[in-house]
């Protein structure tokens, strides 16, 4: 569980999960985050887990790093690591528009194009955690063979809803953004919908992804 | 009169509503948003005799041009701006932290800041704007809150509604004072960092960049060398987080911040000089200063009841 609470500055605890990135102390934080939520302690206005570290930051009007420390430490939580996830299928389009880093990855990786795409879709993926911009997901992990660095440069603006994979993982730009992430494809699904006022985000951590792949005239026809 | 509106002649830089923020969204990476400087948006407030959490129009080194169209309504501008109110047959100098009035067809210039970045409009009433996740605030990355998320816009009509009839003297006898010394407390990878740079970072000064905003500031001076790892695993951030780039420049995090990075993170600038730091101009230098914990706590408790005896003074 957390190996270590600091604070990060005068307003936030930084709870350590420790160094790794893998499923297990990813549910670990995810556990921890449902649970510190649950508990209602005073004065908390924001948690974020992320691969292996959960911030939580709090009001200094309310209250301290002292007392919100004693009380994270003192809270019962049941062990058991429980995935509650949802499954979510995502499509995906992968035309030469859209996948504008798949002429680089073939050299990166040493692989046709046909292959990447045939490795990519096989494998369920995994949501670590949300955010940088609103809803997006940190997915893994992606097969060996597709590792691959970012872009030496990153893109000043990468197209809003392109899947993007670097190292061990893969992502869906919700919104058009700076990024240094191999795009391969462009789904037609809104994963942050700005009008939905309770749930905005389609993947929530700890939700399992299946990617599928649709022509051009899919994407155009059936979401467009 | 059927309506009440301001219409937009010109709209400013970065002109946005913003109230206090919205809490618990940062896990779906939506930050905080809300006022930057947030004692001069609870003066502003509590002047108009407004809820403490109300909606202001908030805007940035050049504001907007508003025509006033309707009822006879009260209004304050708190930081340090520039204004002029063009009336049918002369023009009056804007006095910030004070009501005063707009009557039909008066215009209301919010010309510039002075040597600071951020202005804000109250009015004795309120905009008939949207409420998205709790807050009112603008987020223009994420197109959420008021004004389906935008800045303003050239001609576009603010409605203004629930206008005050009975004018109330407040007023308040306020200078915004500027700091050079940004108070720190050391952040969790600090010692990523030689120590040569360790040193340079609380000797050597900081220049504001142009590359700043809502999101952040970007600093210039001397390079922060790394010995560790450039780049962590991504994890959470707060606003005052000071990361150190993989070229060795900080930057500082603010109310719009992403809500996960990748860089190490240095340090966090205390609450309490928060409103101070948002404030400083670009191309302004500043030195950050090293604190503990318990001493930032203490100057937030100083900084805070200092705010609140301002709100009573308005009255």
């Amino acid at each position: 569980m957390i190996k270590n609470i600091s604070n990060l500055g005068d307003a936030a605890l930084y709870c350590d999960f420790g160094n790794d990135v893998n499923r297990e102390i990813n549910l670990n934080v995810i556990q921890f985050f449902k649970n510190i939520k649950k508990s209602n302690i005073p004065g908390i206005t924001n948690i974020t887990p992320s691969y292996n570290k959960l911030i939580i930051s709090f009001d200094l009007n309310i209250t301290n790093f002292d007392k919100i420390k004693t009380e994270v430490e003192q809270l019962n939580f049941k062990n058991e690591i429980v995935n509650e996830g949802n499954l979510i299928k995502i499509p995906v389009c992968c035309e030469n528009d859209f996948a504008l880093d798949i002429k680089r990855l073939e050299k990166l990786l040493n692989l046709e194009k046909e292959e990447i795409y045939k490795k990519f879709f096989s494998k369920k993926y995994y949501c670590y955690m949300t955010g940088f911009i609103a809803g997006m997901p940190f997915l893994g992990d992606l097969s060996d063979s597709l590792y691959a660095r970012r872009l030496d440069t990153p893109r000043v603006k990468v197209p809003k809803n392109s899947i993007g994979l670097t190292e061990q993982f893969c992502n869906i730009y919700t919104f058009e953004s700076p990024g240094g992430w191999n795009i391969i494809g462009k789904t037609p699904l809104d994963i942050f919908n700005n009008k939905n006022n309770t749930s905005p985000n389609l993947i929530n951590p700890g939700d399992t992804i299946s990617f599928f792949q649709i022509s051009k005239s899919e994407f155009e026809k059936k979401y467009g | 009169m059927a309506e009440n509106y301001f219409e937009v002649l010109r709209p400013g830089i970065n002109t946005t509503f913003q109230d206090n923020g919205r809490k618990n969204y940062y896990h779906i990476g939506i930050p905080f948003s809300g006022a930057m400087d947030n004692r001069n948006f609870v003066i502003a407030n509590a002047i108009s005799n407004n809820k403490k959490n109300s909606p202001v129009i908030e805007f940035a080194l050049q504001g907007p041009k508003l025509r006033y169209k309707g009822d006879k309504v009260y209004f304050n501008v708190t930081g340090d701006v520039n204004f002029q109110i063009l009336r049918k047959n002369k023009i009056d100098e804007g006095v910030c932290y004070q009501n005063l009035v707009l009557e039909n067809n008066d215009c209301l210039d919010l010309i510039s800041t002075n040597k600071s970045v951020y202005g804000y409009l109250s009015i004795n009433a309120s905009f008939k704007i949207d409420f998205y996740l709790d807050s009112y605030s603008v987020n223009t990355k994420a197109e959420i809150g008021a004004n389906n998320g935008k800045i303003l816009q050239k001609n576009q009509i603010i409605k203004i509604e629930n206008i005050t009839k009975k004018y109330s003297l407040n007023k308040l006898d306020y200078i915004n004072s500027k700091i050079e010394n940004i108070r720190v407390i050391k952040g969790p990878h600090f010692d990523y960092f030689s120590k040569t740079a360790k040193e340079l970072f609380f000797k050597e000064k900081f220049r504001i960049t142009k590359l700043t905003d809502r999101m952040g500031i970007r600093l210039d001076g001397p390079k922060i060398e790394n010995i560790k790892y450039t780049n962590i695993k991504s994890e959470g951030l707060v606003k005052g987080t000071i990361q150190i780039t993989a070229d060795g420049d900080p930057i500082v995090m603010l109310s719009d911040h992403g809500t996960i990075g990748g860089y190490p993170k240095i340090g966090v600038v205390i609450s309490a000089d928060y409103d101070k730091l948002v404030q400083i101009p670009p191309g302004s230098k500043i030195k950050f200063k090293e604190i503990n914990l318990k001493d930032a706590e203490t100057i937030y408790k100083l900084y805070e009841m200092e705010t609140q005896n301002l709100i009573s003074k308005t009255k």
